[in-house]
């Protein structure tokens, strides 16, 4: 039964896959966009996911690790003429260091505090970002180069709707593996009762230190990848709204469960899109939205399933 | 300007800066100390409060005119229309999540806290919105510092609130139920106090506060816009963390702190005006590391 089921599930993948690579032939410029951010919102939510589904910590900064990346790329790449994929490790190096900076000292905290911790954190990357001579100030940094991929300068939709597509099954691939992981089980078994799990010899700060790391790196990576498609970015691009859209993402689908999370960054792209119409009442319909889904199904639309 | 000048300006704005924190961290301390819930959505209450007390105030000046009168009649009206709707959040929102896990609180929160902004955000079209209050510029002169009057009046009034508070949490039955809450709540229901009335009571005390400290921001920067109730939210919550949350007297202290630091903060070389946020969450990150407890807050034994 179970083997039938999972090939089933892994034809379903399939057909899904095949849909998303076959998708540019049909679809137009538009199209391609909205599905370029969907796939860049999947990475995100994923990595913000490893943090709040897996290891049940309340992250209010996430941006902060995005905008890392992005920054790392940006500066690297104008003002120091390094090609765009060398950036990419220094943005995992740089993300995973702030990672260990905001994570280390403040994991000890009760889970309230970490999440005010966080939003603070986020708003010092933010400002600092605003205020430093590096990256730009408040004008933020603009002109950033095209990556060339084996002598393609990538530049279309199309391009970028591969990149992300690919980054978005990497991160797939890893949060999967990472799940089912001992370091996944350690996770799980934190967020359910923090002290059985110590008693079992599970060092919890280490535990949750690798969640954050882990996480981070998610974000840096997507950061990237963001730059060089909007080419140019700004502090403004970082606010707490951002993190919140990220950790909404996150909440909606279910948190810990990876299909649950693609679902909630489809619902958070395309919902706006959807109801464009609407106008500036879309948010405050999204925000109510949120509000009624928290209250009927705190444990989002699609949960993992414990047992 | 003298040194001594300086530093006394200083202290002038930090008191006004202060004041408004410690009103809105007495809302952020009490809900946590009774129901340890860290509600997010308080900094977007002071917001809402002061957009009822800009409406209120349009619809009172044709009879008693845009000064003092005017000004402490919407105030007074603001607070009981935004403490209704700190009970009604509490009733919708909060209630029916007291027994589910804590993230689950904590996002229910965040998700109202969006609301708030977002329905004030779509009212006002995201524009700034001056505040319509005449109330001159006199003032006293001591030396080369300038104080006007509104803002003795200002910090004299949040002086009058915390006073209230303060013999109502301590000389009153209500409040000796809600300090009664904050200890142990099975036992209050054992002593016949309504547990719940007094949690919707202490919403409504808390939200009420944080529409004083929003008014009076109005009236004190002139200007209000939808999104200045997260930043504050920040800060007084910082403030609550100083004083030890959950503890009244130490809210007000951790907001007076935190407005002196940040007033002062500025004159210190190499932190400019533009620094001054990341100064306070700075220092509340390293408070937070070394003493989570706070100034006057309570070492608390975590129970399994």
């Amino acid at each position: 039964m179970l083997e039938r089921n999972k090939k089933k599930l892994a034809q379903i993948y399939g057909f899904l896959a095949f849909i998303a690579l076959a998708l540019p032939v049909v679809a137009n410029n538009y199209v391609l966009n909205t599905f370029s951010d969907v796939f860049f919102y999947v990475v995100v939510c994923l990595g913000l996911n490893i943090v709040v589904g897996y290891a049940g910590l309340l992250d209010l900064g996430y941006a902060a690790f995005f905008a890392v990346g992005a920054y790392t790329t940006a500066v690297l790449t104008s003002h120091f003429g390094v090609n765009f994929w060398l950036t990419i490790p220094c943005a995992i190096f740089f993300s995973a260091v702030s990672g260990v900076v905001i994570g280390g000292p403040t994991l000890r905290l009760r889970s309230d505090y970490l999440a005010i911790v966080t939003l603070g954190f986020g708003e010092i990357v933010r400002i600092s970002a605003r205020n430093l001579k590096i990256t730009g100030g408040s004008g933020g940094i603009f002109g950033i180069d095209r990556p060339f991929f084996f002598g393609i300068e990538m530049k279309d939709n199309i391009h970028f709707y591969y990149a992300f597509l690919c980054l978005a099954f990497l991160a797939i691939f890893i949060s999967h593996r990472l799940q089912y992981s001992r370091l996944g089980r350690a996770w799980q078994y934190v967020r359910e009762d923090e002290d059985a799990a110590e008693a079992m010899g599970i060092n919890r700060v280490r535990v949750k230190l690798a969640a954050y790391v882990i996480g981070a790196v998610f974000g840096g990576v997507a950061g990237c990848f963001f730059a060089v498609k909007m080419t140019a970015i700004s502090p403004e691009t970082f606010m707490f709204t951002q993190s919140l859209l990220i950790l909404l993402g996150v909440i909606i689908g279910g948190r810990g469960k990876i299909p649950g999370v693609i679902c909630g960054a489809f619902v958070l792209v395309l919902f706006p899109e959807i109801f464009r119409f609407v106008g500036d009442m879309r948010l405050l319909a999204f925000a109510i939205i949120m509000l009624i889904l928290m209250l009927k199904r705190p444990q989002g639309l699609w949960p993992e399933r414990l047992g | 300007m003298s040194t001594l000048d300086i530093i006394f300006q200083q202290l002038v704005n930090g008191l006004i800066l202060g004041s408004f924190y410690s009103l809105v961290a007495l809302g952020y301390s009490m809900v946590y100390g009774i129901i340890k819930l860290l509600n997010f959505a308080h900094g977007d209450i002071y917001m809402v409060g002061s957009f009822v007390g800009l409406i209120l105030l349009g619809l009172l000046s044709p009879f008693l005119g845009a000064g003092w009168a005017g000004i402490l009649v919407a105030m007074i009206i603001s607070m009981i229309l935004v403490g209704l709707l700190g009970v009604f959040i509490q009733r919708i929102a909060y209630v029916p999540m007291l027994s589910a896990p804590r993230l689950s609180i904590l996002i229910t929160a965040l998700a109202v806290s969006m609301v708030l902004y977002n329905f004030v955000m779509s009212m006002t079209s995201g524009e700034y919105k001056a505040f319509p209050v005449d109330l001159g510029y006199e003032g006293l002169e001591f030396g080369h510092v300038f104080i006007t009057y509104t803002q003795i009046i200002l910090v004299s009034s949040t002086a009058l609130l915390m006073t209230v508070l303060h013999f109502f949490i301590n000389k009153t039955m209500l409040g000796k139920a809600m300090r009664a809450i904050s200890i142990d709540q099975d036992a209050c229901r054992l002593m016949g106090i309504n547990v719940n009335s007094i949690i919707a009571l202490t919403f409504f005390v808390g939200s009420a506060l944080a529409c004083a400290a929003g008014v009076m921001a109005g009236v004190y920067y002139g200007s209000i816009h939808f999104f200045m109730g997260f930043l504050i939210g920040l800060k007084a919550f910082t403030a609550a963390v100083i004083g030890g949350i959950g503890s009244i007297p130490g809210a007000v202290l951790g907001g007076l702190i935190l407005g002196l630091l940040e007033s002062f903060g500025t004159q210190l070389p190499f932190i400019g005006s533009e620094w001054k946020d990341v100064f306070a969450f700075g220092i509340l990150i390293l408070l937070l590391l070394f003493k989570p407890t706070g100034l006057l807050g309570k070492t608390e034994i975590e129970r399994m």
